[in-house]
Order: C-alpha cells, then structure tokens, then sequence
C-alpha cells in the first residue's frame, strides 16, 4: 500500500501540472463556501442584533396599555382613554402570582434646565419597580425608593443621552435641575441601553417618582391616573399566565362584562420580538442553504474535472497498475487529489467569507457576525463535497483495465 | 527449477455473439534464468499469452504457475502484488510517466510495496547507474533520448528485485544502434544476474540474441525450438 505522504505528492504535482485548471475547479469551491460563510454571518448578525435590543427594553415584559375612547362615534385608538390607575397596579403586583415586578407609568414631555444648558425630554413617572422590569441599572447614585413616591420627593435619574447634554463630563449627582421650573435632585444615572428596536434612544429619559410627575410636574385629569402599565413575568414560560391572570383581573376591576370590550390591551413585546428573531433566523439560514447550493455546484465542477483527469491519464494509470498499484492506491490518489482541491479551496472560501462579511458590514451597514461554527461547518461541508464526488472518478479510475488503460491513447 | 508453468492456457474474448480464441492451449514451461524469444504475425496470440504471463490478464481456461504459485485464482489486488514483487516491464513505448523526473519513474514500483524513502533513493539511483545513467536522474523523459528511457524503463523493472523480466518489441521504437545497446543490456542481466527474460519480437535479428524462440500461429504455439549455435547474435562465452 502506497503511503499518504507520496500519495499527496503525486496529487499535488497533478494539480500543479495544469494550474488553470486547478485554479478554476477551486473557484467553484471558493465561492461557494464564502457564500455560505457570508451568509450565516449575515443571519447571525442580524438575529444578534435582534437578541441585544430584546436584552435591552427587557425580558418577559407585558405592557398594559388603556383602550380607546369613543367619541360620538369616533373611537380614537389605543391609549386614548385614561382607565388605568396606581391602584390597578398595586393590585396587579398583589393578586397575579406569575408577575414579579410592576411599574406604572406617567409620562409627558418637558423641558429640563441646568445652569445655562436646557433640553427637552421625556420624563416618566414611576415606581422603584421600573429598575427591576426594564432590566435598568443604575452607572453611579442610588434608585429612589418606595418612601419617595409615597412622599413625592423631588429627585430623579438621568438617562445618559441627559447628563451628556446637560452636564458634559461633570459627575451630575447631587446636583440640582429644573424640570418645569421645579427643582430637582439628581440621585443616580442610568447605565446606558443605546438604541430600542424601532431606534428610539433609551437613554434619552428622565426617571421621576410617581406621585411627583402627576402633581408636582403634569398634573392629572384625575387621582392616581397612570398611561401605563409595565410588568415583568417570573419567566418565559410565565408569559401567557401573566397575561390572563391581568385579563382576569383588570376586566373584574374595571367591571366589564362578558360581551363588553375590554378598555385595556395588554401587548407581549417579548413575544414580538421573539417572533421577529425567529423569522430572521429562517431568513439567515435560507441564505445559507441556497449558498450551499453553490457549494454544492462546486462540487460538481469538482467531479467533472476529475472525470476528464481520469481520462486523461489512463496511460498513467495503466503504468502504475503495471507496476503494481492495488484498487485502493489508485483510488486514494484521486480521492486525495479531489479532496485537496475542495480543501484548498474551502480555506480560500473562508478567507473570502470572512472579507466579504467585512466589506458587507462597511459597505452596506449590516451587522455580521462569523461565528467559528459556521467556518467549521462549511470547512467540513467543503472537504465532504470533495469526498462526495471525488470517489466516483477515483472509483471508475480504479476499475480500469490495465492491458486497455497501457493502450490508450 | 521451472519459473513458469502453463498448461493448456486457454484465453477466449466474447465479442458480440461470436467468441474469439486469442490462445488455444498453451503448455509451456520456462526454466530460471532463461532467455526466450515469442515471435508470430500480429493477432497470434503471443500479446495475450504476455499478458497473462505479466498477471495483467487472468486465462479463461488452463493453469498458469508462476514460481510454483498457482495464479489463476488470484483478484485484482493480489495480482497487483505478484506483478509488483516478480515481474518487470519494458514496452515498446517505454510506458514513463511523463513530466516526472528518471528518479521518480524507478521508484514507481517501490513507492507502491511501502518501501521507506530513504531506500527507495538509494535504490532507484544504483538502478540508473547500473543503467549507465548515472548524471540523468533528474531529467524528464522527454529530456532524454529513445534508448536511454528505454534505459529507464529498465532500471524501473529491475528495481524490485523481479526474478522476470517481460519485454514487448522493446527496441521497437529504436534505431539499430540503440536496439543493439538495449539488447546487450539485456543479455548482460540475463547472463550476469540469472534474470529470466522473455521478450516479444517481430525482427529475427532481436530474436537471436535469445536462446529459445517460440513461435505462436492463430493462438496455438507451432513451433519452440533453442537458437542454433551459428545463428546466434551473443556467443556462448
């Protein structure tokens, strides 16, 4: 039995003998695993950005959002109506067991002062709860507290996009800001969350007690109003009981009936989102699959050229058979000659695959991500193409005669 | 002690609905160390019976004992090793491979019985140098001329040590003067190293350099007679 070492030899000058030739069958391969490689890192990028912006709003939220008001007929879409209260929250944190923090929210717009810089923004009203519910941690300061709200405390929590704007790079605890004329304490900053989903600026926010933004800053139309409600389930799969029991319990307090509309809506964003990664994920691997089939067309160029080698060389095949080559020494020969192009070219493909999901990311903006499975993977899938069809030529060289292969010409 | 025995080798080809026999019973034996000539028009056989003898070929009908083995039954892989360990080639066309240095051509045989390559070297470079190739080793054989990858294809049929030598028109694509160089070559092995040689032949000049010469007619030997004294091309020392 002839050795591997040699055998590569001879494969290799083969190869070298018609390098165009060798060159062109590779570029088959080379494509099609820098597809495949371009691609997955396309889908993984993509649905990594989904999962980060999931991280960021919080996992295994439900928002409980008021219904519409109807005027006159005219229903005037979601929120519209002001039903919600503080106490509906409390009593969605005490009596459903599947949620495990609540914030109610009210929130307006205002214009915020400090020294001689101001900035509009969002200021939202709410309970310590928040913190927990939005996966929010603070960068420095301390969060209020409970006593806060039930005291209507002054103070509050910038969003990083605020102490940017209004305090530079001095540190903004401890000092004093005007919202709305009214004074107010800086305890904390919040840690930076960057962009949500529909590219909103998280972090362009102002966290106040409750009890402060409804009288002390907006005012309501009535006691204890919220414009909504945001909670955070034990877990994933507490999801869907979170949201009946809130059903269950928000249509018994507002006293509707069974036929009646609801005058709340409670959206499952995590679900949203989760569905969106899902179907990105689809998108990313149905790239995939019609790259491999480029890949797979590669391979097929693989087992052309080494079908016209077989040919080819049946003179030297006859010859090595003469002087004693067994079945399986003139089979790996091929084997190995078709396996070199496939890997040679699988890692030309990676190298492509990676530059391109580089140039992708520059050029067009998409966030891709090469993980090391997928160069594994369409490494593996590239040498097994080779395997795959270089057996057939190395298979049909290996049954040639060889009185008819000495004689051809 | 006979290196080869055939009796009543038979090779039948199938061609369509009509059966061709290419050798009809062939008995013969062929002792260590013997030079025999085969002679006959083409289509008479002796490229069969070479074949078969070479373990390129299995016989339909008859045996075949090479060396006291009986060769008949053997596959494809078993005759692979027979013809790497006891049987050396040289062909008309010198069947080197091209593009592919002298060297490399007479480790060819060696390459394939796991020989170290250290070995393998150092063997195929005494084989060229025996050869008088000594300088050429690194050419390819389109670098060298007809008689010297005749030459070649020698020192790659020598070099595993084979205890035959089969030779189709070896000179036959040569001048006179390489014929005669390639044949005293050959005779030199047979006389100095006890290598059996049978060597197929068109040209009664190459013919008697050997001592026997067998003649084949429509697959059947006719006639198998030692070279008379005077005829001879190499006199008896």
């Amino acid at each position: 039995m002839i050795s591997i070492p040699s055998t590569l030899k001879i494969s290799l000058r083969a190869l070298r003998v018609n390098k165009m030739r060798s060159a062109l069958t590779m570029l088959g391969i080379i494509i099609g695993v820098g597809a495949v490689i371009t691609m997955l890192a396309v889908g993984t990028g993509a649905s990594e950005r989904i999962s980060e912006q999931m991280a960021s709003i919080g996992s295994n939220l439900l928002i409980i959002m008021p219904g519409s008001s109807t005027s006159g007929g005219i229903r005037m879409g979601s929120g519209t109506q002001s039903t919600l209260t503080q106490d509906d929250a409390e009593a969605i944190a005490q009596e459903c067991p599947a949620v495990s923090d609540v914030a109610p929210i009210y929130n307006g717009a205002a214009q915020v002062v400090y020294g001689n810089q101001n900035w509009s923004t969002g200021i939202s009203g709410t309970t310590p709860g928040i913190l927990p519910v939005r996966d929010w941690s603070l960068s420095s300061g301390r969060a209020f507290t409970e006593q806060d709200v039930r005291n209507a405390t002054k103070v509050c929590l910038l969003g990083q996009t605020i102490v940017d704007s209004l305090f530079g790079n001095a540190d903004p605890v401890g000092q004093i800001i005007r919202i709305k004329k009214v004074p107010f304490m800086v305890i904390g900053v919040l840690a930076k969350k960057g962009q949500s989903s529909n590219g909103q600026d998280q972090d362009d926010t102002i966290l106040v007690p409750l009890t402060t933004a409804q009288k002390k800053i907006f005012g309501t139309p009535f006691v204890g109003m919220v414009r909504s409600i945001t909670v955070k389930a034990r877990g994933a799969d507490e999801l869907a009981a979170a949201e009946g029991q809130i059903n269950e319990l928000l249509s018994q307090r507002h006293r509707i009936g069974p036929r009646q509309e609801m005058d709340f809506t409670v959206r499952n964003l995590t679900q949203m989102m989760e569905a969106r990664e899902q179907s990105t994920q689809v998108m990313g691997l149905l790239l995939a699959a019609i790259a491999s089939v480029s890949l797979l067309v590669g391979g097929i160029g693989i087992m052309n050229i080494m079908l016209v080698s077989v040919t080819e060389r049946t003179r030297e095949i006859g010859i090595r058979m003469s002087v004693g080559a067994k079945t399986w020494d003139i089979r790996l020969q091929f084997i190995i000659e078709a396996l070199t192009l496939s890997l040679i070219g699988g890692v030309a493909g990676i190298i492509l695959g990676i530059s391109g999901s580089k140039i992708l990311s520059a050029l067009v903006g998409w966030a891709t991500v090469v993980s090391p499975l997928s160069v594994l993977l369409s490494f593996s899938f590239s040498g097994l193409v080779g395997l795959f069809f270089g057996f057939y030529p190395a298979y049909k060289a290996s049954l040639l005669n060889p009185i008819d292969a000495l004689h051809y010409e | 002690m006979a290196l080869i025995e055939t009796q009543h080798l038979t090779k039948v080809y199938e061609l369509g609905d009509s059966a061709v026999r290419a050798m009809d019973d062939v008995s013969l034996t062929v002792a260590n160390g013997e030079f025999v000539a085969i002679m006959g028009p083409s289509g008479s056989g002796k490229s069969t019976f070479m074949n078969v003898i070479g373990c390129l070929d299995v016989p339909t009908g008859g045996k075949y004992l090479l060396d006291g083995m009986d060769v008949g039954d053997r596959d494809r892989d078993e005759l692979a090793e027979i013809r790497n360990k006891k049987i050396g080639f040289v062909f008309q066309g010198f069947n080197l491979l091209p593009r592919t240095s002298a060297l490399e051509n007479v480790e060819l045989p060696m390459l394939y019985d796991g020989c170290p390559p250290r070995e393998r070297r150092q063997r195929a470079m005494e084989a060229l140098k025996a050869m008088g190739l000594e300088g050429r080793e690194h050419h390819h054989p389109n670098q060298l001329s007809g008689g010297q990858q005749q030459r070649v294809a020698i020192a790659r049929a020598l070099v595993n040590r084979a205890p035959l030598i089969l030779a189709d028109e070896p000179t036959g694509n040569l001048d006179t003067r390489s014929s005669v160089e390639i044949m005293e070559l050959v005779v030199k092995l047979n006389r100095e190293s006890g290598i059996t040689i049978i060597l197929v032949t068109h040209e009664p000049d190459i013919a008697a350099f050997s001592r026997r010469i067998i003649k084949f007619r429509d697959g059947l030997v006719v006639s198998d007679e030692p070279v008379k004294q005077a005829e001879q091309q190499v006199k008896d020392p």
